[in-house]
């Protein structure tokens, strides 16, 4: 029998400004990574609510990354700072609904970081392969 | 609700995507999304008969939504909604799948990426389902323009728009403008003198009847958006009534103090009281608040020197004739309503003591390459002529290339102007001083340019020794009878493969162009990014070098990037040309996506209110319901995500939009 | 304070027995208890590794697991073995196949290293954690007057970004000034002495040590003070051959800067192992003993 490897689906909300144009970088660049993280684009990464990552863990996610701009780069002057704010209580929350503290992760980069944009979906792909799908270990293994 | 007709179009982009992703596949797999009535596969999307597929597709199968996977929406997203637009379709029933920066330029795997594009599409499918018409809004623009930086990028910028007849508020920090420029002693390959051809642009930015001059100045705040820009500006005291002084310069003659000179790069003096150099546009002085005695004095309560005002009584030597000076001056600040902001702020020079081995600033006789503008032009300390700290001259110059250029440890660019500029050395060194030995030490000779080549020819011809190599080590430590006495260059001639040790009386640094120290201050203020290596960051290198992601606000010169003159010139006309563009249009379109707030779900918790970073929402004191400005309104979405009533709608990227969006993306 | 103590080779049993002793005393009078590292075994040494790399690692690496059973920093008084048990750090975590095979050797011996132990000079010791004013406040016989060129040698500078600047270092002539002394203008300062070449190469290095001699005596040096048993060796046993190569005349004392201390905080010749100097110090040193 043959064993097939995790693949795992990881939803990346990125900010139109940086972290968006980071990720084309790294496209034009040619990089090769990863094809694990699917990306959904916001404007700002201060759009992206709590509620947002808890809906693709429900719809079949594994890992959730959020992308924005270096705090005080900001496109929107503030709005990073706000996802900064937000993201221990989602952390928190979301441990005591059973995801690990490693499936979802919050990083900066920006639009001239294009290796950076490649190496993090690389480190976060093998990361969530390392914990396994997200529906089978539910609830197990986490400290809330 | 009305029914939804979506077509989709995959795009091959030539082989771009094709290559690695199953177009075919993907485009039948959309067929049989829910609500997709057209699916296509086509070489290129973005070319005038795949823009009419779409167009027609919309006329025969009445499409009421439309999804294009090909590249960025950063890239083709305007197209496509033109597009639609013309076939009488709102162009907000439109998404992108990206499907190329994103899949078939990053993955190897075929299978993998036409997995990945196909889940990209379905994202895209499910959330156009539930987009809603939007209006563009369209907003006046003021036809004053703002150009940040008076060196010559500046100032060609500014003559332009001003000779269309627009006012330009042209702010420049020092108190003379001229830049970098006007330190240059001859430009390359023409040898023309710098301040010759660039004087008279000077004047006539001082003089024209469309150009604000604010010398001394500085942009503290700017706020708005395009076409409708908001900036404070602060204008410097100079303790000077600009309208009463001549620029006669008695002051600066009987000034007592004397400190370095920026303009000289330290290797002349001015005075506390001073005209920065003497073609100095505004003709004005200007007191360094930092040195001038009494200014010092004031502020331990001493009243002592004003010798520029009341001159030296008792030798008969009169201050001030017109009464110009004035102790009492303070900043003032501006605030002024301008359409478009050029920012042509220049560049910096590399700073070569921390490379410690080539001994700029603990050996004598080290000079970077302004020093020797300086020190080679005719109004420099030394009038023009080539002397050593000692004021002998020198019987041997060598000429370092790339430092601090093409170096991992600084940086890791090149900066395109040195091999020009050292060969513009070697020349002046060989014309004045026609028995000295000049060597130039290069790692290659990047001559890329009209005539630059020919110059280079020249300069062989003139018999200057160019040696393969970059330079190890300057040092003084003597080691044979005629190296004594003498600054020793070290070197790995890597044409004929032996080290040298070259004894020279002056070493000339070909330093780097570096990012301005206040680049980052200024990015925040412009709302501008910043490139890997510190220079600002243009909207696309190739195809819009000149404008940024903020609309409104362009960069031109060496703040994009090191270049030479008439690589500037360019630019700045390039950007003084967009921005007519604009404004002889008079209005432009801003983005529709804002925030709206439904006052019936709203609860007046005002937490909106504190997180918008642009307060664009206000509170009704009546309804005690918050509301949304949307002529402030950016977008970003920050109030959206936090209302807790779910009472504000971001449009465009609405919940139900982006949810769906989710959904698709996991399939 | 208490650090795992790396003496290597030389400053143990070998040439350089004088800087092990003096580093030992000179630590106590600090407060600072240099504790031996118990079975340790040779760093892996710069000939070594570029004869065999991996085993010279492994060797290296074993030093590393056993300080990191004693979870303190290692502090060393050897460059080389600074630079050894350093690059072991770093080739550790730049390449995971030879990790994996530096930790089968070390499986073998019932040992692991995560990579985590710290690998100081003692030079860095003194001067970071230490201080300069505690340093001064020790001593008992200022060395006003004394003239010293403060030698770094090649190795404790390099690579770029450890504690002290590559070509302009200052840590040990302010640690010279420190105790009264006048560190002189030295533009060679942290130039090579031609290291192990001076067996290989006798010529290459003789001409390296002269050219530092010569620019110490120049700038009115009477005395060299050195971090390295290496560099030591170089310039003060090999100092008679570099006068009889060159015709020149050089008498300079080359010290170890722990003995330097050592005598401004009034130790004698029992910790300090004058005796093992071949360029006698004692002229230079006469009015401070």
């Amino acid at each position: 029998m043959t064993t097939t490897t995790f693949e795992p689906k990881i939803v990346g909300f990125l900010c139109n400004w940086c972290s968006y144009t980071g990720a084309d970088l790294a496209g034009i660049s040619r990089k090769k990574f990863a094809p694990n993280v699917r990306v959904v684009r916001v404007m700002c990464s201060g759009r992206v609510e709590p509620s947002f990552v808890m809906k693709a863990f429900e719809s079949g996610a594994d890992g959730v990354v959020i992308l924005g701009c270096h705090p005080g780069d900001c496109h929107y002057a503030e709005g990073n700072y706000k996802t900064l704010r937000r993201y221990p209580l989602l952390k928190k929350t979301l441990a005591q609904l059973g995801v690990e503290d490693e499936r979802v992760r919050l990083e900066w980069v920006s639009a001239s970081e294009g290796d950076r944009f490649a190496a993090i979906v690389n480190e976060m792909t093998e990361q969530v392969r390392r914990l396994g799908p997200f529906h089978q270990n539910r609830g197990k293994n986490v400290k809330a | 609700m009305e029914e939804r007709r979506i077509g989709v179009y995959v795009c091959h982009c030539g082989s771009n995507i094709a290559d690695t992703v199953d177009c075919a596949q993907v485009a039948e797999y959309a067929k049989d999304l829910p609500n997709v009535v057209v699916s296509r596969d086509y070489k290129y999307m973005c070319s005038e008969p795949g823009q009419n597929l779409i167009k027609d597709d919309i006329k025969q199968n009445k499409l009421n939504r439309v999804v294009v996977a090909s590249c960025s929406p950063r890239m083709h997203e305007p197209t496509f909604r033109r597009a639609l637009q013309d076939a009488g379709l709102n162009q907000y029933f439109f998404e992108m799948a990206n499907i190329r920066e994103h899949c078939s330029w990053v993955h190897t795997d075929r299978a993998a990426a036409t997995q990945k594009a196909k889940a990209l599409v379905s994202a895209a499918v499910r959330r156009v389902y539930h987009h809603e018409p939007l209006e563009a809004r369209e907003v006046p623009v003021n036809p004053n323009v703002l150009v940040m930086g008076g060196g010559v990028a500046g100032i060609q910028a500014a003559i332009e728009v001003a000779d269309s007849g627009n006012l330009v508020y042209l702010v420049e920090k020092e108190p003379s403008i001229g830049g970098h420029m006007a330190m240059f002693d001859k430009t390359f390959p023409t040898l023309d003198c710098a301040a010759c051809i660039l004087t008279p642009k000077m004047t006539i930015a001082g003089q024209h009847p469309n150009i604000k001059l604010l010398s001394y100045s500085e942009v503290e705040d700017v706020s708005g958006y395009i076409g409708n820009f908001k900036v404070r500006i602060k204008k410097k005291a100079r303790f000077i009534d600009e309208d009463k002084c001549t620029g006669c310069g008695r002051c600066q003659e009987i000034c007592p103090t004397k400190v370095a000179s920026e303009f000289e790069q330290g290797l002349g003096q001015r005075k506390a009281v001073y005209k920065p150099f003497p073609q100095a546009v505004p003709n004005k002085v200007v007191i360094d608040a930092v040195n001038c005695r009494h200014l010092k004095g004031r502020a331990q309560g001493k009243d002592i020197c004003r010798i520029c005002q009341k001159g030296i009584p008792n030798k008969s030597i009169a201050g001030c004739e017109t009464g110009a000076i004035n102790f009492d001056q303070k900043d003032e600040i501006l605030e002024v309503d301008v359409g478009n902001i050029i920012v042509a702020t220049g560049f910096q020079q590399f700073d070569p003591s921390v490379i410690y081995q080539y001994g700029y600033g603990h050996l004598p006789n080290v000079v970077t390459g302004l020093q020797f503008e300086r020190i080679s032009n005719a109004s420099g300390p030394t009038n023009g002529e080539i002397l050593l700290a000692s004021g002998k001259k020198p019987e041997a110059v060598a000429i370092l290339h790339c430092v601090g250029s093409r170096d991992a440890n600084y940086h890791k660019y090149c900066s395109r102007v040195c091999c020009m500029y050292s060969l513009k050395y070697s020349h002046l060194l060989r014309e004045k001083l026609p028995d000295a030995d000049v060597y130039q030490l290069y790692i290659d000779m990047r001559c890329a340019g009209s005539g630059y080549e020919e110059f280079y020819e020249r300069l062989q011809e003139e018999g200057v020794n160019f040696i393969r190599g970059r330079a190890g080590e300057i040092t003084d430590t003597a080691e044979s009878p005629e190296e004594k006495d003498k600054l020793i260059v070290l070197v790995e001639d890597t044409l004929v493969r032996r080290k040298r040790r070259l004894p020279v009386d002056m070493v000339i640094l070909s330093c780097a162009l570096k990012p301005r120290a206040d680049t980052e201050k200024m990015a925040r203020t412009f709302g501008l990014s910043r490139k890997a290596d510190g220079f600002f960051l243009e909207k696309h290198p190739k195809l819009d070098p000149v404008a940024t992601v903020t609309d409104g606000v362009f960069i031109v010169g060496c703040c994009q990037g090191p270049k030479d003159i008439p690589d500037t010139v360019a630019q700045a006309s390039a950007a003084a040309a967009r921005a007519l563009a604009l404004i002889s249009k008079g209005k432009v379109e801003i983005e529709a996506a804002t925030a709206t707030i439904d006052e019936e779900h709203c609860a007046g918790c005002k937490v909106c209110i504190e997180l918008c970073p642009f307060k664009a929402i206000s509170y009704d004191e009546t309804k005690k319901v918050s509301r949304v400005n949307e002529a402030v309104c950016k977008g970003c979405g920050v109030c959206v995500a936090a209302c807790p009533s779910g009472a504000i709608k971001g449009k465009h990227f609405t919940d139900e939009q982006i949810m769906s969006e989710i959904e698709g993306v996991l399939v | 304070m208490k650090a795992s103590y790396f003496p290597g080779c030389s400053s143990s049993e070998g040439g350089a027995k004088a800087y092990g002793s003096s580093s030992q005393a000179v630590s106590k009078v600090l407060d600072t208890e240099l504790v031996e590292l118990e079975d340790w075994n040779c760093c892996g040494s710069t000939p070594y590794s570029s004869f065999d790399e991996l085993t010279s690692l492994a060797l290296s690496a074993r030093n590393l697991a056993l300080a990191k059973k004693k979870g303190k920093d290692l502090v060393t008084p050897c460059s080389s073995c600074y630079v050894m048990l350093n690059r072991t750090n770093a080739y550790l975590k730049q390449y995971p196949k030879v990790k994996a095979q530096v930790d089968e050797a070390l499986a073998a011996g019932g040992l692991r290293y995560n990579g985590t132990v710290r690998v100081r000079h003692l030079l860095d010791v003194f001067v970071n954690d230490i201080g300069y004013d505690a340093i001064t406040a020790k001593v008992k016989k200022n060395l006003a007057g004394l003239k010293v060129a403060a030698y770094y040698g090649c190795q404790v500078v390099r690579p770029k970004f450890g504690f002290d600047h590559p070509e302009n270092p200052q840590s040990l002539d302010k640690l010279i000034e420190s105790l009264g002394g006048e560190a002189v203008s030295f533009p060679l300062k942290s130039r090579c002495c031609g290291g192990s070449l001076v067996i290989s190469e006798e010529n290459i290095a003789l001409d390296l040590s002269r050219k530092l001699l010569d620019s110490a005596r120049s700038n009115g040096a009477e005395c060299i003070a050195t971090v390295c048993p290496l560099c030591q060796t170089n310039l003060d046993v090999y100092q008679s051959r570099v006068n009889k190569k060159f015709n020149t005349d050089f008498k300079i004392p080359i010290l170890f800067f722990t003995q330097l201390m050592g005598i401004a905080f009034g130790l004698g010749e029992k910790e300090l192992g004058f005796k093992t100097n071949i360029v006698s110090a004692g002229k230079v040193l006469a009015k401070y003993a």
